[in-house]
């Protein structure tokens, strides 16, 4: 079970119910749970949107979409069923919030599932949950089962007129099934392939019918929003950016963890003051900010930097998915590229050209470059390789992949010429990192 | 949908609002590459190559994907464009084996093709690259993977167009693979459709494989000797010490009535004209009775002495034609007939009631479908048959009608066929169902209706503004003529007749009837031909079975078999033609041709020009591929005989220079046009107009083409379009009702199949291991 | 297919089946959950179970093989009794988890998707399995091990071969 930390600069919102036991649903109906819900079912779908509007809420999947907004564009009217989905693939290394709240908190995620549903006029719900995480699963469909029986879903919710059910799905291992296109793909039994947009999930989604698409974590802060009043929750992030934020930091610190932080929290303090500082009393290296595919960040990068999805997006680099990792200076740049790229070569769907073969020619050049067979061309050539995937792709998996590449191969260029002409790597453990 | 007006490279463009921007262009002339783009198909948007930049728009976007609005500003060419292709070719060419040398797409290849635009010309690519040996995955299609891009066409033309869905895309990434559905092989229609759709050489197939470069090949477009749907073929030929060879067959440039589609047969099945089997040496009985080898001078002697002799004795002859020859060789055949031979004698192995249905629509027009009506009807109902096996053309037509258009297909047959699958509604029929089946769609109470959808498929169908009638050798006679009545009865109802062989509708529309001349014009009521036709007996002659007879009752004193079987299609006892003088003529020592007197080696349809028609009634025309050395044409061979018979040719085939000098009666070059008689010649002006010499030899086929435009009613030809390689609509429906007799029901469908084709397919040695193959396969599920 | 007719699955997992194919608005999107869970019943997705799935749902094999073979998760293979499934993603590899994955392969005696002689264990090295903030870890089957040492791995391993010896490997 993993383990909770705690910090004195948390502002428990999402959290507020972790370690608590809400998994039971009486215990969770004792903590406040479902009155968002019947609040929600009471002031109608204008009423909501208006909330989630006013909160500020940022979408907490990676990419930082206004969530008020995503959901008043779903029309009105439709032909097709409307669908909600909530995306628990969570498959961005260095990310592992959503894992904690469908393990302490699950009817928080079906809350909102219901009140997203009551904002669209859907009446049927999915929770994708990734294959690896069974026992989460096992977790979140006894709560949706607890809620069927309290008549919380069902066709006459909290004995209202209204219907709503939920679905709870399981993936098999796929990082690109986390793409919202090719997650439908995926629950439609179908190979994790994104679609073409336009047409959006809003307009043509799940089924073909209108969809709204949220990470756990944003479906997970909906209750509390409606709890405790859109401006409210604003009030506790920064500018253009509603709210807290599950930050999730890993790597060489002292206390890694997730920590439930207003949005704009200083980086540098979340190291040293939240997480306790680098490992050993070593020195700071780099920071990754947002998951592995956001582009790292400097010592100096980070001085000042707010963690919103504004200011990082200023300093280069991205909020993602809110995974910090921390890397000191025992790393090996190459290495740690390496390790990077070969994930995205591994997650490639394989679709289109640039990042199948892009991916895959960068995993075989850092390969052979870190076993010290490289040349100066070599450089030359990740760097063009990577620029000419940008903005290529059919889908951003091939950006996540070139995006922090050229991070890498840019600030630390002396750190990857340092590896030719045979040298061996002074921080070189695993010269071989070839997952198949 | 209604006009936008566009920008794309500074050029204003109009177009339909929503048509894709990569169509677009291409009808603007301005190219777009693309690996997955395939028009008809689903788009993928996956190679990226078509990349373009749209004004306000922060990335590229992907013109296979982006449908044109008003006022959109585009450009599709700058270096960024540029350098974004070649950077996806450098990718696609980094673990690529850049065989191209061996290659069989070498020099027809896509890949190749940007390669040279894009130049992508250094290596960037230093690690080793991943070797995967080429696999076999049927008789017909072998796959090279690592010269696969992963456009899926071939997944998508497989499934999509074909629907058969055997091809699949397994693994992810860099492992993605195209995979077929049998594990390590194909289990499908082996159509070949994933080879003509892939780009490069990854999937290849086993008649062309490592035979040649392409440039070393001519390419003949001709149409497809096999069924009835009459495909465009283009044939890739070399030249080989007997003459010119076929080493390729496929419709690449989709272009001709068939689009980008070919079945199996026309694909593989033209290697019957290398078989050892081919006649290629005219055959005479000896004393001793066996056939031995003759110079051409003898035999045609010995035949034209012997016709003559019997002609002139009047102890009977009997003249047999072909499905698969020319317009043109039918034509002149029952005029050398009924003009030099001087009998109605003439007959062929009829394979649907043509006749049946001209009689059926006389008098009417614009009730005879062209196949082209079958990817545009609203609304199709398909009477008995199995398309996808016998007319896999008009199954691809009402696939693609359905998903592009959501035409509304009724199926009424009596077992189960796979079309159904796109069917809105299909009806299984009793037994005898197609008899009462007209009585049924009127109204009337059949025993169909005991049939429990029966009452909502009438009423759907009768609910449709327009409908194409699709039918086939269930209906002769009587029976078409039920079903036509009932739908001349309504508005916007149209027909299609499908019968067996390249031209056998041809062989009926050129009168190889006893009882009826060209265009279905009763010999009893000749009209115009009375005139021109000198000798030609005024009653009917003796159909085919009366033939074979009257030979055993020895009363048939010569027999001329011409492209054709008879001997086999009728079951004929050799010993009734013990006492006839046969002469066979063909590409292969038939049953028929195994009992004649003389045998004369032909060219088959891959080996001459003229003209076809395929079952809709749409004229195309052939052209000479390849070439057998000792083989003549049927055309030539008849002139030859008449000319050995003492006749004028020039009262057979009209050629000869034109104007005052020369020319005789009959050397017609649009002098006795009816009411333009008197003009300039027409047909001068337009050889002259198309850069062509007039018809010099009584070998050029075309000459009599001017000759059936004239006399045969429904034969007003679209010359332009016609040697343009288009076909040209005909319809049978403009005989005048009064005249009509109806033939004799002596109809024979052949039921071939994907892989079989009559004579012709037992003597191709890839359709005989295609079929082979797909009997075992089917023996294996059988047998589980 | 019903549970009354013959199926390779156990009596509750053809229950469960027939149950899923229904839950959806289309029959089709049970696939991938049925995959997962023949796997976890049979020890990987065989042609046999493909073929059973793809007649449930009315699709060919090829297009099951098509999906299966796109999840990292579904395996052609038989594994180990317990597939031990390393982390070496950025996360897990600054703390370690390559060392533990060397630790596994050396106490084991197998490498990368090896098998042991007793099919006890099997071992993956795989992408990042959502533990990034507990690193380093593996998960056995669906079981999460984290904050791992040399030592707790050795504990882990033991208790489950404890637990084979007393279940008996597959
Ligand atoms: C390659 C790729 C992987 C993704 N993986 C995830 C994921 O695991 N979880 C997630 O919530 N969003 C993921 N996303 C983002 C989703 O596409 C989508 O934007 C998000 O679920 C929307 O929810 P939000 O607005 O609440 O962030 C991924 C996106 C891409 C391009
Ligand atoms: S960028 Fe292309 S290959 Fe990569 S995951 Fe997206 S669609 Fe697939
Ligand atoms: S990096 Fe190991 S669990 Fe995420």
């Amino acid at each position: 079970m993993p383990r909770l930390v705690s910090h004195p600069d948390e502002v428990k919102i999402v959290t507020s119910r972790f370690g608590k036991g809400a998994a039971d649903i009486d215990r969770f109906l004792e903590l406040g749970g479902y009155e968002s819900t019947r609040k929600a079912l009471a002031e109608g779908p204008e009423w909501i949107i208006n909330e989630m509007k006013a909160s500020g809420l940022r979408g907490r999947g990676g990419a930082g979409f206004p969530t008020g907004l995503k959901w008043s564009f779903v029309p009105k009217v439709s032909a097709k069923p409307k669908y909600v989905l909530v995306n628990g693939d969570e498959s961005e290394p260095g990310t592992c919030k959503d894992h904690l709240i469908f393990l302490h908190d699950p009817h928080a995620v079906i809350e909102g599932t219901i009140i997203a549903g009551l904002a669209i006029g859907a009446k049927t719900g999915f929770i994708y949950l990734r294959g690896e995480y069974r026992y989460l699963i096992q977790i979140v469909e006894k709560a949706v089962a607890d809620a069927y029986a309290k008549g919380f879903l069902g066709k006459n919710i909290f004995g209202s007129d209204t219907e709503f059910q939920i679905i709870v799905q399981t993936g098999a291992g796929a990082y690109e099934v986390g793409e919202e296109s090719a997650l439908m793909e995926s629950l439609e039994g179908k190979r994790g392939i994104p679609r073409i947009k336009p047409p959006f999930p809003a307009v043509v989604g799940l089924y073909g019918g209108p969809t709204v698409i949220n990470n756990a974590e944003t479906i997970a802060s909906v209750p509390h929003i409606l709890a405790m009043g859109g401006p409210a929750y604003a009030a506790v992030g920064s500018e253009r950016n509603g709210g807290t934020r599950l930050f999730g930091i890993s790597g060489h610190v002292n206390n890694p963890g997730i920590y439930e932080l207003p949005m704009g929290y200083n980086l540098k303090k979340m190291i040293y003051e939240v997480a306790g500082g680098i490992r050993g009393g070593r020195t700071l290296k780099a920071v990754v900010p947002g998951g592995s595919s956001t582009p790292v960040l400097l010592p100096h990068e980070i001085e000042t930097l707010g963690m919103d999805f504004d200011q990082v997006g200023k300093a280069g680099s991205m909020l993602g998915s809110g995974g910090v990792v921390v890397l000191d200076d025992t790393v090996c740049m190459v290495e740690f590229a390496l390790r990077t790229i070969s994930f995205y070569q591994h997650e490639s769907c394989g679709w289109c050209i640039p990042c199948r073969e892009g991916t895959d020619w960068l995993k075989k050049s850092l390969t052979r470059f870190h076993a010290g067979f490289g040349t100066m061309k070599d450089i030359d050539n990740i760097q063009y390789l990577a620029e000419n995937m940008m903005g290529r792709t059919f889908c951003p998996l091939g950006d996540a992949a070139a995006m922090p590449t050229l991070g890498f191969v840019k600030k630390f260029r002396k750190e990857f010429e340092d590896h030719l002409d045979g040298k061996p790597c002074p921080h070189a453990k695993h010269l071989d990192v070839a997952l198949v | 949908m209604a006009d936008v007006t566009f920008t794309v490279d500074g050029k204003k463009l109009t177009a339909p609002a929503g048509m894709l921007l990569i169509d677009a262009c291409r009808k603007a002339g301005i190219e777009i590459p693309a690996f997955c783009y395939y028009p008809g198909l689903s788009l993928q948007a996956a190679c990226r190559m078509c990349v373009v930049r749209q004004e306000k728009v922060p990335k590229l976007q992907t013109a296979c994907t982006t449908t044109v609005a008003e006022g959109q500003i585009f450009v599709t060419d700058s270096p960024e464009i540029t350098q974004a292709r070649k950077a996806t070719i450098e990718l696609l060419l980094g673990n690529h084996p850049l065989d191209c040398p061996v290659c069989d797409a070498g020099g027809e290849c896509e890949l190749q093709d940007m390669t040279f635009k894009y130049g992508a010309g250094e290596s960037l690519y230093v690690e080793a690259k991943q070797h995967r040996e080429e696999q076999k995955w049927s008789p017909a299609v072998y796959f090279d993977r690592p010269r696969c891009i992963l456009c899926y066409r071939c997944v998508r033309m497989c499934g999509e167009g074909m629907d058969v869905w055997a091809l699949g895309i397994q693994n992810r990434g860099a492992s993605a693979t195209i995979a077929p559905n049998g594990g390590d092989h194909l289990d499908c229609e082996q159509c070949g459709m994933c080879i003509d759709a892939c780009p490069v050489g990854a999937l290849t197939s086993d008649t062309y494989r490592y035979k040649t470069r392409p440039w070393e090949m001519n390419h003949v477009s001709t149409v497809c000797t096999h069924c009835g749907d009459g495909c465009k073929v283009t044939l890739g030929v070399r030249q080989a010490n007997d003459g010119a060879e076929i080493i390729r067959a496929d419709n690449r440039d989709k272009s001709g009535i068939n689009g980008d589609f070919l079945c199996a047969k026309g694909r593989f099945g033209f290697d019957f004209v290398e078989s050892v089997d081919r006649l290629t040496k005219p055959l005479v009985r000896n004393a001793a009775g066996k056939l031995e080898p003759a110079t051409w001078e003898a035999a045609l002697r010995l035949v034209a002495a012997k016709f003559k002799e019997v002609r002139d004795a009047g102890t009977g002859i009997g003249v047999i034609g072909s499905n698969t020859n020319t317009n043109e060789e039918n034509y002149l055949l029952q005029k050398f007939a009924r003009t030099v031979l001087q009998t109605n004698n003439i007959d062929h192995v009829r394979s649907t009631d043509y006749a049946g249905f001209a009689l059926a629509l006389a008098g009417t027009s614009g009730r005879a479908a062209s196949l082209h009506d079958t990817t545009t009807a609203k609304a199709i109902l398909l009477i008995g048959g199995n398309p996808t096996e016998e007319h896999p053309l008009l199954a691809w037509n009402l696939r693609t009608n359905f998903r592009h258009n959501q035409a509304r297909i009724y199926i009424a047959t009596n077992s189960p066929i796979k079309l159904e699958r796109q069917a809105i509604k299909s009806l299984l029929l009793p037994i005898d169902g197609y008899e009462s089946f007209a009585e049924f769609l009127s109204g009337s109470a059949t025993e169909i209706d005991s049939i429990a959808e029966a009452a909502a498929f009438r009423e759907a169908v009768v609910a449709e503004e327009s409908l194409l009638v699709v039918f086939g050798e269930e209906y002769r006679g009587a029976a078409i003529d039920s079903l036509i009545q009932w739908g001349l009865g309504r508005e916007g109802v149209k027909f299609a007749y499908l019968g067996d062989y390249a031209n056998s509708r041809g062989a009926a529309d050129m009168g190889l009837f006893p009882d009826l001349l060209p265009g279905y014009v009763p010999v009893a009521d000749a009209g115009a031909f009375a005139l021109e036709y000198a000798g030609m007996p005024s009653s009917a002659g003796k159909d085919a079975v009366a033939l074979f007879d009257s030979a055993a009752a020895g009363q048939l004193g010569a027999l001329y078999v011409v492209g054709s079987d008879p001997v086999s299609a009728y079951g004929v006892d050799p010993s009734a033609l013990k006492n006839t003088f046969v002469v066979a003529q063909d590409i292969f020592l038939t049953s028929t041709a195994a009992l004649a007197d003389v045998v004369l080696p032909s060219a088959s349809l891959y080996e001459k020009s003229g003209t076809v028609t395929n079952t809709y009634g749409d004229v195309q025309l052939v052209k000479k591929a390849a070439d057998k050395a000792g083989v003549k044409p049927d055309f030539e061979i008849l002139i030859r005989l008449a000319g050995a018979m003492g006749v004028d040719v020039k009262k057979l085939v009209p050629f000869g220079q034109i104007g005052k000098t020369g020319g005789g009666v009959s050397a017609d070059m649009g002098q006795s046009r009816g009411a333009q008689s008197g003009e300039v010649d027409r047909h001068a002006v337009w050889l002259t107009a198309n850069g062509l010499e007039p018809r010099l030899s009584p070998f050029d086929p075309l000459a009599v083409l001017d000759e059936i435009e004239r006399l045969v009613p429904s034969y007003k030809l679209d010359r332009l379009n016609l040697f343009g390689g288009n076909d040209s609509a005909t319809e049978p429906g403009f005989v005048p009702v009064s005249s009509l007799v109806s033939a004799r029901d002596l109809i024979l469908p052949a039921h071939d199949g994907l892989f079989t084709s009559g004579t012709l397919g037992a003597h191709t040695a890839a359709l005989t291991e295609l079929n082979q193959y797909q009997n075992q396969a089917v023996a294996e599920v059988a047998a589980d | 297919m019903s549970t009354e007719t013959m199926s390779i699955f156990s009596p509750a997992l053809a229950t469960r089946f027939d149950a899923l194919v229904l839950k959806y608005p289309v029959k089709r999107s049970a696939l991938i959950p049925m995959l997962l869970y023949a796997q976890d019943e049979v020890g990987y997705v065989s042609d046999a179970v493909m073929a059973e799935i793809a007649e449930r749902l009315s699709i060919t094999a090829l297009d099951v093989k098509n999906v299966a073979s796109y999840y990292s998760m579904l395996r052609f293979k038989p594994a180990g009794k317990y597939n031990v499934q390393v982390c070496t993603n950025i996360s897990c590899m600054l703390r370690g988890g390559y060392e533990i994955f060397d630790h596994l392969q050396e106490k084991l005696g197998i490498g990368h998707k090896g098998v042991t002689a007793d099919g006890v264990f099997s071992l993956e090295e795989v992408e990042c399995i959502g533990v990034c903030c507990w690193a380093p870890a593996i998960q056995v089957n669906y079981d999460f091990h984290d904050e791992l040492t040399n030592d707790k791995v050795d504990q882990v391993l033991a208790d489950y071969k404890a637990k084979a010896a007393t279940e008996g490997a597959r």
